[in-house]
């Protein structure tokens, strides 16, 4: 059974028909005039020998102009399987998604370099020192594998999330840049039994992670029925450039057949046009792209329509998430990819603030509600991410969770039919011959059903805001849950036959 | 045999089952007997109207009380038992009465005059019968001389008013006026509550208690 994820029975469209038509053929044109330039000379080669016109740009870096043609479009989208499939080393957390169904899966990421920790220490009144507070202050530390690790776990028990992305970059001292993935990889699996997507650091890896998961689940042919991890990659640069190592480590994952989300995140003033058609032209555009080259390489690869299109902010000219046109490109991505009729994977909930608190909870929450009405498959919805994806926290992630449980229950269908009136009639003309006139008796047999939603989970008493103290207990109760661990025999082969992984993290071997 | 139906009854009561129909908190009980039918079959068998009230009603209710304050129970949940248990007293009255056995006391409740808020009075009233009260509730927009006519012949030992305006509040002080004109203020406690009361109001209008919800009421009432 995969999961179940949210069913949004008629979602949100900003983009009319014609709209989108025509952002779908502005797009076409763009990918033949200007074209994208290519830094990657596999893709020109593959790109070329299908019928686009290629051209050599002088310069100091080798890159070629390519004119990918509409019909080499069309026909990967057709080859582009409408349903993707992304398995879980628990396969009843396996995640089905169709392009055409609005069902929304809710997932973590991005990677963070930044970790915040979160203390409350004590205030005194100044005027009347019998009076005191706690007020949480959050200190920004570099993140490192165990923060990974610990952020797996907790999103192991965080009920809305369905899929894990890596949260955190690891920046241990014995982290290089040769064993990081295998090290964020092992992290990610070993603490989490949901489904992983992750970029890769270095395309030498990639053998070694997917033998890592081959390993878990019990070989090649069983990693290609429950293809427990997945890829990201931003292969195309806003503006419409290919470039060289991205583009090469998507050619791999494609040959291997694993799942891709092939994502653009350009910037409306910097990296793409200020105004909405522009920049949802050039992002299709992109997108498209990538698509048509992974088809190429081998087609029916499952593949992900990624959209992380986000507006400038005009102080530094830095993302700003909490923008809300970040939210309006968002949704009519959406739109797009279901006119594509391959799946969505979008994003919400990113903020621009550096801190948990009044700020990130109306940027994240609004981005959140919009964006998840609309009805994207795979909504990377920035759990516990702040300061527009440099910063995770993890009080903020089991505070999103929460909040995502309201959003999902809004998301529910009204229940409004006969059976459903007939019972509403005979309740009212009972209790209008009654003496008090209240319907309260025919409370309880909803109450404990789930039919009714519960109060804020984090109310405090009194006049005070206890928010955050009770979001950090119930973090500290979940962080003591335990996880259900790879197997010890499955642990020993990976420590075995995987080089570079850090051995404090074989739980088997640590010695307590 | 005795022992085992209050036990039963008190079961009931925790579940909130008036009647045999009802399903309770959970389904474990549906379909057997609820404490109005069981408080008759007990009456029949001749055990103490005493021992169903102290064992059965009130022990019951002494539990869901305390699975309310944990959380367990909301208020849906403990009006349910209030009203079991209030079923149950009507059946119990005329025994009580014979027997010559004092009840806990008689209040009357109403809304003041000019006012037609009564979902707080109404929930006052049932956990207040469900406490062992014997509840007269004189309805809303209630005119002053219709409250001291019914304390004169009924003789309450309590009387509650409720206001949720600040214009109809001050008709609380002039129902306590009243009572004190006609010498009828000694005779009856007086309970205020409502959004727009205070403490400092009933101070003000000389009622001799301000009640902020119906638990409140239970806890005064039990200190007199
Ligand atoms: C529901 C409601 C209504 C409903 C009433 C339905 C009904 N069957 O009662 C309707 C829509 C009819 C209504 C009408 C009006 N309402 Co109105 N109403 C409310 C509301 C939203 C909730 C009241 C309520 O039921 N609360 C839930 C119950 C459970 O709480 P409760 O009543 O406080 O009771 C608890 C305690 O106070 C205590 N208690 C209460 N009474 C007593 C008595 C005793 C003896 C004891 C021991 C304890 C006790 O125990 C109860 C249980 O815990 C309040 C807002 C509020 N915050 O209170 C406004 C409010 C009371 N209404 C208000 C107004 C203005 C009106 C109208 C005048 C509006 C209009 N212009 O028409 C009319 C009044 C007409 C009239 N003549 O009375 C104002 C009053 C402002 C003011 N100046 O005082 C309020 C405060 C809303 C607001 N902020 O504007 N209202």
């Amino acid at each position: 059974m995969p999961r179940e994820g949210i069913l949004v029975d008629r979602p949100y469209e900003r983009l009319t028909r014609e709209q989108v038509e025509l952002i779908h053929q502005v797009s076409m044109q763009i990918l033949t005039d200007p074209g994208l330039i290519s830094f990657n000379r596999e893709a020109v080669d593959i790109l070329h020998g299908h019928g686009a016109a290629v051209e050599s740009i002088a310069g100091d870096h080798q890159s070629w102009q390519v004119k990918i043609p509409e019909q080499l479009v069309l026909k990967a989208l057709d080859n582009a399987p409408r349903t993707v499939k992304l398995g879980a080393r628990n396969p009843d957390n396996t995640l089905i998604m169709h392009g055409d169904e609005p069902r929304v899966y809710f997932i973590t990421g991005s990677e963070t370099n930044i970790w915040l920790d979160v203390h409350f220490p004590t205030y005194v009144n100044k005027a009347d020192p019998t009076r005191e507070i706690r007020i949480p202050e959050f200190k920004p530390r570099r993140g490192t594998v165990d923060d990974l690790c610990q952020s797996a776990h907790i999103c192991e028990h965080l009920e809305m999330v369905d899929g894990y992305i890596r949260t955190v970059n690891i920046q241990d001292r014995d982290i290089t840049g040769d064993n990081k993935d295998v090290n964020k990889f092992f992290a990610s699996l070993n603490n989490n039994t949901k489904h992983f997507m992750s970029g890769l650091t270095s395309l030498k890896q990639l053998d070694n992670v997917v033998r890592m998961a081959e390993l878990i689940v019990g070989g090649k042919k069983a990693l290609e029925e429950n293809p427990i991890i997945s890829f990201i990659t931003c292969l195309v640069k806003s503006p419409l450039q290919f470039v060289d190592d991205t583009t090469a480590t998507f050619i791999e994952v494609c040959r291997r057949g694993l799942p891709v989300a092939v994502s653009s995140s350009p910037q409306a003033g910097t990296t793409a046009p200020i105004k909405e058609a522009g920049i949802m032209a050039q992002i299709n555009a992109e997108v498209l792209a990538g698509i048509t080259l992974g088809q190429l390489v081998k087609p029916g690869t499952p593949v992900l329509y990624g959209s992380v299109p986000v507006r400038a902010r005009m102080d530094t000219l830095g993302d700003s998430y909490g923008s809300v046109e970040t939210s309006q490109y968002n949704i009519d991505c959406v739109q797009m990819a279901r006119f594509y009729g391959i799946p969505n994977y979008s994003t919400s909930g990113v903020c621009d603030s550096k801190i948990p608190g009044q700020q990130s909870s109306i940027e994240r929450l609004f981005s959140d509600i919009v964006v998840a009405m609309s009805g994207p498959q795979y909504l990377h919805c920035a759990f516990g991410l702040l300061d527009c994806n440099s910063v995770f926290c993890l009080l903020q992630a089991v505070l999103d969770d929460a909040h995502f449980k309201m959003i999902k229950f809004f998301l529910r269908q009204p229940r409004i039919d006969q059976p459903e009136m007939e019972a509403a009639l005979k309740q009212m003309r009972a209790v209008v011959t009654t003496p008090q006139k209240l319907y309260i008796s025919y409370i309880r047999p909803v109450l404990r059903s789930g039919e009714i939603s519960g109060i804020y989970p984090f109310e405090g008493s009194g006049e005070t805001d206890d928010v955050f103290e009770i979001a950090y207990e119930q973090m500290k109760d979940l962080l003591a849950r335990p996880v259900e661990h790879i197997d010890r025999k499955i642990t020993a082969r990976i420590f075995e036959e995987i080089p570079g992984l850090l051995p404090r993290l074989n739980v088997y071997e640590r010695g307590s | 045999m005795s022992k085992d139906i209050i036990a039963i009854i008190r079961e009931n009561v925790i579940q909130g089952r008036k009647t045999q129909d009802d399903i309770g908190i959970d389904d474990s009980l549906a379909g057997t007997p609820g404490v109005v039918e069981l408080t008759q079959q007990a009456l029949e068998r001749n055990i103490s109207p005493q021992g169903i009230i102290t064992e059965g009603l009130t022990a019951g209710m002494q539990v869901v009380g305390e699975k309310f304050s944990t959380k367990e129970y909301f208020i849906p949940d403990m009006l349910a038992s209030a009203e079991a248990v209030g079923a149950a007293m009507d059946i119990l009255k005329p025994v009580l009465e014979s027997a010559n056995v004092e009840t806990k006391g008689k209040f009357a409740i109403a809304t003041v005059k000019g006012d037609i808020h009564d979902i707080g009075k109404n929930i006052v009233a049932i956990l207040l019968k469900g406490a062992g009260y014997e509840v007269h509730d004189l309805g809303t927009d209630v005119p002053t001389e219709q409250v001291v006519e019914f304390v004169r012949e009924e003789k309450p030992g309590y009387l509650g008013l409720s206001a949720l305006l600040t214009t109809t509040m001050i008709e609380m002080g002039v129902v306590i006026k009243a009572l004190e004109e006609n010498k009828l203020r000694s005779s009856v406690k007086v309970l205020v509550g409502g959004a727009a009361v205070s403490e400092e109001f009933a101070q003000e209008i000389g009622a001799d208690a301000y009640c902020i919800d119906a638990f409140a009421a239970i806890k005064v009432l039990e200190g007199y």
